[in-house]
């Protein structure tokens, strides 16, 4: 693996929903690479498999279903989809970590969110007692939430919606993990905390040279934010290009459709 | 506004009206304390029934079937004991038997309900058709088959009555485990390497724990029935050791003679029942059981 070789090179991945009634194929093959320190988005209507993409790369299966994978995840030269799940546990979290997309559900409400931090730094740092509590302190400190050491022993409903997404952020990078996975981090927020969190993210990538897998159907939240886009339809990735050219030229119509859907305020072609 | 207003403060609302709530406390919390204190009385005067008991239980004495005296509060039975020592040490048996069974039953449920409903699938299903099996049979002539097939002892009677009352316990943890093992900080803990069993026991166990409170409670009282209607049939624990049920059966045949023999057992097994049924229903409203969260 060369310094800024892919950290994540994915070919041809599919993932078969199974349940008892159906069979639904949500993933039809599709192949990326995310180098290191990359930041890498996806973005596509709802449906359209990003999530499960989001979640085979962790091998995570939503609750209740079968997920069938195919292809290959290889991450820093390893296959994901070959490993025990044992060493896939001590990836989650350590190595690849996730936000999700509701915060106010995300969380244990009946532990603190100290608590549920320390839990992780116990789970693969080995820290615990007095050293992993001044770490959460000092991690919330990092995202950015005023008055840490007294807000640590808050329960979650105590914090407000962009609060806990940033407890969740920092639940995320508490391990230094090689490539953070957002699915939808801010679908859930009002719109003003939506771009504190995207400036946070953005920094916090800065700040440890993680890669960086944005999921989300919104234009406006992948510019600024990454340096590639991958758009997403029925399964497959219809378009990949650099941030730049998706939006002066898009290729595929689909691409055109989607950036079309995004409300204007003025028209183009109105200045000369 | 999110971030810079929620800084230290705590919600406004709390200044009047759940202030005012707070000095009249809630039917429910009525109940619950009135529970509580019953429970307290009951427990105390069991456990030091030996200390208080005027009289050794066992010791006869020639002023049978005695109405009630200065020297004997709630006279005395056939044989000469005293009726009141009897209830307070036989409280001891029952009660003993009661909470261990239904200990028995709780453990025996969390550890089917949770496996049942978080893991799902065939497991589910062998382990719920297995409880049904039990489920179907009533559960007192379920209770008198065992007792009868093993034997009357404090033992074999607390057994039976956990694995009398394990399934409906079962039923009651696994049902809101199978939804909260859907919830988002559930799938959230996966995500960061947490293993499945540590999941169970700090993000599922914690969330189902209320209903869990009140079944336990209602079981308790319903089992204080169960105990001493066996112990009435004469398969409860075996004499001379005084049991609540016993006792009953014993001074049935005088119960025009000395209606005290009666009465004292009777109100001592109704006033535990009640015990369970109003600690239940003040569980039952303060921990807001029932309506969705």
């Amino acid at each position: 693996m060369t310094a800024d070789g892919p950290i994540l090179s994915v070919r041809d991945l599919t993932a078969r929903i199974v349940t008892r009634k159906q069979t639904v194929e949500a993933v039809k093959g599709i192949t990326f690479d995310i180098k290191r320190g990359e930041a890498v988005g996806f973005i596509g209507e709802s449906g359209c498999g990003k999530s499960v993409t989001a979640r085979a790369i962790m091998r995570l299966a939503p609750e209740g279903m079968r997920v069938d994978l195919g292809g290959s995840v290889n991450f820093c030269g390893q296959d994901l989809l070959a490993v025990s799940e044992t060493d896939m546990r001590n990836i989650r979290g350590r190595r690849i970590a996730m936000v999700f997309q509701d915060p106010m559900t995300s969380l244990n409400p009946v532990i603190t969110v100290g608590a549920q931090i320390e839990d992780m730094l116990r789970r693969h740092t080995g820290l615990s007692g007095p050293a992993a509590r001044e770490r959460a302190i000092e991690l919330l400190d990092q995202v950015g939430i005023p008055f840490p050491a007294r807000r640590i022993d808050d329960y979650p409903h105590q914090f407000s919606g962009g609060m806990r997404q940033r407890a969740l952020i920092a639940i995320a990078i508490s391990c230094d993990p090689d490539l953070l996975i957002a699915d939808e981090p801010t679908t859930a927020l009002d719109v003003t905390v939506q771009a504190q969190i995207l400036r946070l993210l953005l920094r916090l990538r800065e700040e440890r040279g993680m890669s960086l897998m944005l999921i989300t159907h919104d234009f406006g939240v992948v510019a600024g934010m990454v340096e590639r886009v991958n758009v997403m339809y029925g399964g497959r990735i219809v378009e990949t290009a650099g941030i730049d050219e998706i939006f002066r030229a898009p290729s595929h119509e689909y691409t055109r459709a989607l950036l079309d859907a995004v409300p204007r305020l003025h028209r183009e072609g109105a200045e000369p | 506004m999110s971030d810079a207003a929620t800084t230290n403060e705590r919600p406004l609302a709390d200044t009047t009206s759940s202030a005012a709530r707070r000095i009249w406390p809630s039917a429910g919390q009525w109940l619950l304390g009135l529970g509580l204190v019953m429970l307290a009385a009951l427990v105390l005067l069991t456990l030091l029934a030996p200390l208080i008991a005027p009289y050794d239980p066992s010791a006869t004495s020639p002023n049978s079937l005695e109405g009630s005296s200065a020297q004997h509060w709630l006279g005395t039975d056939a044989i000469g004991r005293d009726v009141l020592s009897r209830i307070l040490v036989g409280g001891r048996t029952t009660l003993f038997v009661t909470f261990t069974a239904v200990a028995f039953a709780l453990l025996a449920g969390l550890v089917l309900g949770l496996v049942s409903g978080y893991v799902g699938g065939w497991v589910d299903e062998a382990i719920m058709r297995v409880l049904d099996v039990v489920f179907a049979f009533p559960v007192f002539l379920l209770a008198i088959a065992v007792v009868a097939a093993l034997g009357p002892t404090v033992p074999n009677l607390i057994l039976t009555i956990a694995i009398v009352y394990t399934p409906a316990m079962s039923r009651v943890v696994r049902a809101p485990v199978l939804s909260v093992k859907k919830w988002d900080h559930v799938e959230a803990a996966r995500s960061i390497g947490m293993s499945e069993l540590r999941i169970v026991i700090r993000h599922v166990l914690p969330m189902v724990v209320s209903p869990i409170v009140v079944a336990t409670s209602l079981t308790l009282a319903q089992t204080i029935f169960t105990v001493t209607a066996l112990s009435f049939l004469g398969l409860g624990p075996p004499p001379p050791d005084p049991n609540w049920g016993g006792m009953l059966a014993d001074a049935r045949q005088f119960m025009e003679l000395a209606p005290l023999t009666v009465v004292g057992p009777a109100v001592a097994i109704v006033f535990a029942t009640l015990t369970f049924i109003i600690l239940a229903n003040g569980l039952r409203e303060v921990l807001d059981v029932g309506s969705s969260r």
